[in-house]
């Protein structure tokens, strides 16, 4: 916390208007007045950066993706479609809600409520300053991981209660795939826990600041892992298998409509870009960059890089095919989980070597930078050579005819000239 | 290019090698009783030199005195194709099935038994494809529509036609060349 | 969805409670994003993996081999169009073909260059859409699907231009075709040609060599060429198990002898095979078309025919390789102004017989891209 303890106006560090307030409330009111004001204002305060930028990244991914899909996007609402987020929304407010006559009446309204509950809580302890935390807790990685689990019981009851074989299929594939993939996002997590010695999500930024380097550099495979497993529990391509829109409709919230459909989509995007956000923090540094935090407001600096991972999240959507149900798991437990316990033993044994030994991290982390890069480059090399089946291995160029023309027979000529080419 | 099969030389040795099978042959036709179709085909498509192991199409024609189930029989290998025809009784429309010879009858005897009714036996799973279970009738036939009194499907003429081929006025008289119409609708 | 339990058919629950593995009826369609029209897959489903599926069609069947029976011959080529509605060129042709076999009308040589043009055209459009639903129903979110309608637009502004409509064209007549080609056609193929192989490299790179989309297609709805053959697969899905085997080769029509293509098979019958085999057929049939562009020969584009067709007793059968398959018509005529019988031969409906073997013992996912990779039309199934 090398800020100085800024004036209340000041845009770096916003934290200062809540710390006037509270300053104030404590000369004359009680402690737990200020406590809860301040709860009250960080909260405020979240949801005042994070509403807005929801629906700009609503847009933004509708833009992008109308772009990599070769067409405009939205367009006519507002200017350049800006509006079009508020346009969606006011219709689906508008729109009647069904509910199946066969629901489970309570199970079935709860859902959509209830799934906003994690998605807001998982921003408390997500550090958008040095002193902007609403809740900087010791354990914010542990309250993270354990708040992110809550979505799937929340997506089970959704599922169960419309009485519907899609959303059944939906919720069970999001149960089997939420929990197994947590266990490579906690293991990823828990080798930067190893690594930097703090629980407290603020500390790991912090440690990134006090060594001039971002995890992501020392950690490529927990990075990777981190990514593709929260793709895995936000349900996005190439994972998105528990709402598949060519196999099983959409999946847990198939017969939701209107608004309530609305909620699900809107956390879905929250948690995206909370994923994101935990991401830029973990990984990229958070509101640090390099001194730049000292001109820049920090939290635009968490913003921009949160903004980077989110058009990431957006790339592979635009890009990438559906895996398997089979494939996502077989590839979390047989590669995933792993490599984590792997990266988890190396970051132990680096993080002991840099304290026992007293090593100069300036030259340990680089020397720790290679070694990691290399052992994350052999295991997906490896993995890679000895997943693909033979077919998988085959040339992706068709066989020739070549002028031969016939049935079986031609076939098998085929055939075996082809394997002598 | 695709050759018509010769016809004749095939059905002598068919006769040969399953008497009886034949019934009359044009060019690049055969037409077989429906007692030998399975083991006449069988031969057919497991011979080496006629080798007609693709059936191209299987439909049939309502000739009003009788169906005709026609088959057309590719090889890929020689590449001639050969047209094999079977007939069923109006009445009582009955004729081998050849799913156990070739799958790919399996849809298109599904196909012709919905619209035209013609029951093929031994077919693993003979049910109405198009038309729901229960719709009366079979649409492809010629008295399918055919109201008592009235034209049954296909135009006696063009229009601007005079004399017989004129365009058609319900109730007036048997299409020209054609057989008598057959009154009364469908089952 | 119909209503029901969550559990759906239970056979065990009238002896007792719930069974360990009990099956799951899933309706896929009619109504589903991934059907491709009103289809209806019925899986039953023991976990995520299908033990059973049966279709169930007829949704779209309009009766058009009746209804083709009370109109005349030339008034018949507009129900062609609505068979297979994303090939209409090729099911014009077939449809022309067989009554002129019937007839013996000689076609003049321009039109059947135009003919051969406009089958390619199409079989270009037709593999777009096929490959883009294909990548779609592997879970790619929409994008290859766009870039490939991306061409398949330019070919709908050639047919717009040439015949007025762009999807049912109704274009071919019996003996030749309905109008000789615009002056702005031409330049307007030779630009799209001169693109095309660009945006196929393209699409080898983003689709091609993705691994997930290798993972998904791979060794799924796998069938060997003496299942193909006994199935009676035609086209793509045929040539997938690696039998060569094309209508245009092998029985040539309109003049396709005269050109210099290959026929392009797959090693393994699966769904990435149809998938590789339709795309190096784009490139095929782009070099078909790059022959004939320069070539066209001039004079009569249809023939001189009597206003009044009566073709004489008969019957003819013709076929095409369409871009589904092996597309025939049967015309049976009696000598009167229209068909005493026409039929045609779906390659659509045929190419399903498979389906429920190709399905069985793979996921549910797995069967969905089974069916994307068959390349279905449903008004060409029910007709």
């Amino acid at each position: 916390m090398n800020l100085p303890a800024a004036e209340w106006y000041d845009l770096r560090d916003l934290n200062g208007i809540s710390r006037l307030i509270t300053e104030w409330v404590a000369d004359w009111g009680p402690d737990w007045l200020a406590s809860i004001l301040t709860g009250v204002i960080g909260a405020l305060g979240v949801l005042a950066i994070i509403g807005p930028t929801l629906l700009i990244l609503i847009w933004l991914e509708r833009k992008v993706i109308a772009r990599m899909q070769a067409r405009i996007g939205p367009n006519r609402v507002g200017p350049v479609g800006l509006l079009q987020p508020v346009a969606d929304a006011v219709k689906l407010i508008l729109k009647e809600e069904l509910a199946p006559r066969a629901a489970d009446k309570w199970v079935f309204f709860l859902p959509p409520v209830l799934i906003f509950v994690p998605a807001i809580l998982i921003w408390g302890v997500l550090p958008f300053g040095p002193n902007m935390s609403v809740a900087d807790l010791e354990m914010g990685v542990l309250f993270l991981v354990a708040i992110s689990g809550v979505n799937v019981l929340v997506v089970f009851m959704a599922g169960w209660a419309q009485n519907n074989k899609y959303a059944l299929f939906g919720a069970m594939r999001v149960i089997a795939m939420s929990i197994s993939y947590e266990i490579p996002v906690v293991l990823s997590l828990l080798a930067l826990v190893f690594f930097t010695g703090t629980l407290s999500v603020n500390g790991i930024v912090l440690w990134q600041q006090a060594n001039d380097v971002v995890l992501f550099l020392i950690f490529p495979m927990s990075a990777l892992m981190f990514l593709f497993g929260s793709t895995a529990e936000l349900n996005r391509t190439p994972a998105d298998i528990s709402e598949a829109e060519s196999e099983i409709v959409a999946g847990y919230h198939t017969e939701y409509s209107g608004m309530r459909f609305g909620l699900f989509y809107a956390v879905e995007l929250a948690n995206t870009l909370a994923i994101s956000a935990f991401f830029a923090t973990f990984f990229l540094g958070g509101w640090w960059l390099w001194g730049l935090d000292q001109w820049v407001p920090s939290w635009l600096i968490l913003l921009a890089k949160t903004g980077l991972m989110y058009f990431v999240f957006i790339w592979l959507r635009g890009t990438l095919p559906r895996l398997r149900l089979d494939q996502l798991m077989s590839f979390c437990w047989k590669f995933f989980v792993p490599v984590g316990l792997v990266f988890l033993a190396v970051a132990a044994t680096q993080r002991t070597l840099l304290i026992e030994l007293g090593w100069d991290p300036a030259v340990a982390l680089p020397i720790y930078a290679v070694i990691n890069w290399g052992i994350a480059g052999a295991g997906v090399a490896i993995y890679a050579r000895t997943a693909a089946s033979p077919a998988q291995r085959l040339p992706s160029r068709p066989v020739m005819a070549r002028g031969r023309l016939g049935g079986l027979r031609a076939a098998r000529e085929l055939a075996d000239a082809g394997s002598g080419d | 290019m695709t050759s018509i099969l010769d016809a004749t030389a095939l059905a002598d040795r068919l006769g040969a090698a399953c008497p009886g099978a034949v019934a009359a042959v044009a060019p690049g036709e055969l037409r077989l009783h429906r007692e030998h179709l399975i083991d006449a085909v069988r031969f057919l498509r497991d011979d080496p030199e006629s080798d007609l192991v693709f059936l191209s199409g299987l439909t049939a024609v309502d000739r009003e005195t009788h169906f005709d189930v026609v088959v057309h029989l590719q090889s890929l290998d020689h590449n001639h194709l050969l047209t094999v025809k079977v007939e069923a009784d109006h009445d009582e429309p009955v004729v081998p099935s050849l799913t156990a010879l070739y799958r790919g009858a399996h849809l298109q005897e599904r196909e012709v038994f919905d619209l035209m009714g013609i029951r093929f036996e031994g077919h693993p799973d003979l049910r109405r494809m198009f038309l729901w279970d229960g719709f009366p009738g079979y649409p492809l036939r010629k008295d399918f529509l055919g109201m008592p009194g009235q034209l049954k499907a296909g135009l006696p003429g063009f229009p601007h036609e005079s004399g017989d081929n004129a365009w058609p006025v319900p109730g007036t008289g048997p299409r020209p060349g054609g057989a008598p119409i057959v009154p009364g609708g469908s089952p | 969805m119909t209503s029901g339990t969550p559990t759906g058919v239970t056979p065990g629950a009238a002896e007792g409670g719930f069974g360990p593995n009990e099956p799951v009826v899933v309706n896929l369609g009619p109504q589903h994003p991934s059907t491709h029209g009103v289809f209806r897959l019925k899986a039953t489903l023991d976990g995520e993996r299908v033990i059973d599926a049966d279709m169930i069609i007829g949704y779209l069947h309009r009766s058009m081999e009746k209804l083709a029976e009370e109109r005349t011959f030339t008034q018949n080529i507009p129900f062609t169009d609505r068979i297979d509605y994303l090939a209409a060129m090729s099911n014009n042709l077939a449809y022309c073909l067989a009554v002129e076999k019937l007839c013996g009308i000689e076609v003049p040589p321009r039109a059947q260059a135009i003919r051969i043009l406009f089958a390619e055209l199409q079989r270009l459009a037709s593999h777009a859409m096929a490959n883009g639903t294909f990548a779609n129903d592997c879970g790619a979110w929409q994008t290859p699907l766009f870039h490939m309608f991306r061409e398949r637009e330019r070919i709908l502004d050639m047919f717009e231009m040439t015949c007025g409509a762009r999807l049912t064209t109704n274009y071919m007549r019996i003996g030749g075709v309905a109008f000789d080609l615009p002056p702005e056609l031409l330049p307007a193929l030779r630009s799209f040609l001169d693109d095309l192989p660009g945006k196929i490299e393209e699409y080898r790179d983003l689709l091609l060599g993705n691994e997930i989309l290798v993972a998904r297609s791979r060794d799924v709805g796998v069938i060997d060429a003496e299942g193909a053959v006994n199935a009676s697969l035609a086209g793509p899905v045929l040539r997938a198990t690696g039998v060569p085997w094309d209508i245009r080769k092998a029985d040539p029509y309109s003049g396709y002898e005269a050109f210099d293509f290959d026929i392009p098979v797959g090693r393994n019958g699966d769904c990435y095979d149809r998938f590789l085999v339709r795309m190096e057929e784009v490139r095929q049939s782009v070099q078909i078309l790059e022959q004939l562009i320069d070539n066209i020969p001039g004079g009569a584009w249809l023939a001189e025919l009597p206003l009044h067709l009566r073709p004489p007793e008969g019957e003819a059968y013709a076929r095409v390789e369409s871009p589904r398959g092996e597309l025939g018509f049967y015309v049976v005529s009696d000598g009167g102004p229209t068909p005493y019988r026409f039929h045609c031969r779906a390659p659509s409906l045929i190419n399903l017989t498979a389906l429920r073997e190709m399905t069985i013992g793979g996921t549910l996912a797995d069967a969905i891209v089974t069916l994307g990779s068959i390349d279905i039309v449903v008004g060409e199934i029910d007709r």
